[in-house]
């Protein structure tokens, strides 16, 4: 049930971010977007792609508003000094207290460690035959996360090549 | 070789000429016993692609480009890539994704074994390394069409 509104906040944020006419909105509508990818993952019991979800996101957040702020300036900056420092005051407060409450619940350090990897240990030569457990582990069990790896190497390569071989092209005429 | 001028002196194109094909077999190596020792498709086609580094770095561009060109790096990258996502979706065919079917897994310790394993690392090994080249030459193509302008 949770999926399904999430899923729909998703296409009505994507919606958004498509035909809305102020760049700063729009990028803000694309980092919800990715607010509720990460919540999807989270619920979906898969919280390490959460996270890494959530960095990724607000990385690409950052980055769009610094290259999009330049462009169109609907913000006034003057005469807020106050409501700012106090939502500033307030956010750092409900994360401390949600950090706090957070923290407790983490489990000891190194703890249910090796729970997957002793399977793995135990029947990683039976069951693929490599001797390498890493191989067997990148290119068996977790193929595919490689193929996923292989994907951004193979999309970073077309992407350097097309940016540069375009650039080089009008050097060149 | 054929054009002096180009690269570096001639005690580093003799030093080239001497250890450019080890590298080579040791980038070959180090993916073909992928799945026995240390090292596998990625780190493999790292040493490969640099061995072709080494020799453009030594001999200029020309002579580099001769032994594997732009169009045919990424010609093999994508065919690398291929050839993973064909292993990959083969598994289909028995029931699941990556789904090893079709090949024994032979026993442990020898050249020949772990079924799918040496393929995919092959697989891997043409698409970072021709990668890698590729995004080499396309750096060194675009700095020579700066300056000439």
């Amino acid at each position: 049930m949770e999926l399904h509104l999430l899923l729909l906040f998703m296409i009505f944020a994507a919606l958004v971010a498509v035909e809305i006419e102020d760049l700063l909105s729009s990028v803000i509508a694309v980092g919800a977007v990715g607010l509720g990818l990460s919540l999807a993952f989270l619920i979906l019991k898969a919280p390490d792609l959460a996270i890494t979800q959530l960095v990724v996101e607000i990385l690409c957040l950052i980055i769009l508003i610094r290259a999009t702020i330049k462009k169109d300036l609907p913000l006034i900056r003057d005469g807020r000094w106050l409501f700012n420092t106090v939502s500033t005051i307030l956010f750092i407060v409900f994360f401390l207290i949600f950090s706090y409450f957070a923290l407790k619940e983490l489990p000891d350090f190194g703890q249910p460690i090796m729970k997957v990897a002793k399977e793995y240990i135990k029947d990683g030569l039976l069951k693929t035959g490599a001797s390498n457990l890493v191989a067997s582990i990148i290119l068996d069990f977790r193929g595919y996360d490689t193929l996923g790896e292989a994907t951004v190497l193979f999309t970073a390569v077309i992407g350097v090549l097309v940016v540069i071989r375009k650039v080089g092209r009008i050097n060149g005429k | 070789m054929e054009n002096k001028k180009a690269g570096m002196t001639l005690i580093v194109k003799t030093i080239t000429r001497l250890t450019v094909g080890l590298i080579l077999l040791y980038g070959i190596y180090i993916v073909l016993h992928g799945h026995l020792t240390p090292g596998g498709g990625f780190s493999g086609g790292v040493i490969i692609a640099l061995s072709f580094i080494h020799l453009m770095l030594a001999f200029g561009k020309e002579v580099a480009l001769k032994k594997l060109s732009e169009v045919w790096a990424s010609i093999l990258e994508s065919l690398g890539a291929i050839m993973f996502l064909s292993i990959a979706a083969l598994g289909f065919l028995g029931g699941y994704f990556f789904l090893n079917f079709f090949l024994s897994k032979g026993r442990p310790f020898t050249l020949f074994s772990a079924g799918i394993i040496p393929l995919c690392n092959i697989a891997i090994s043409l698409k970072v390394g021709a990668g890698l080249f590729a995004i080499f030459v396309a750096l060194v193509l675009f700095k020579g069409l700066t300056k000439e302008k």
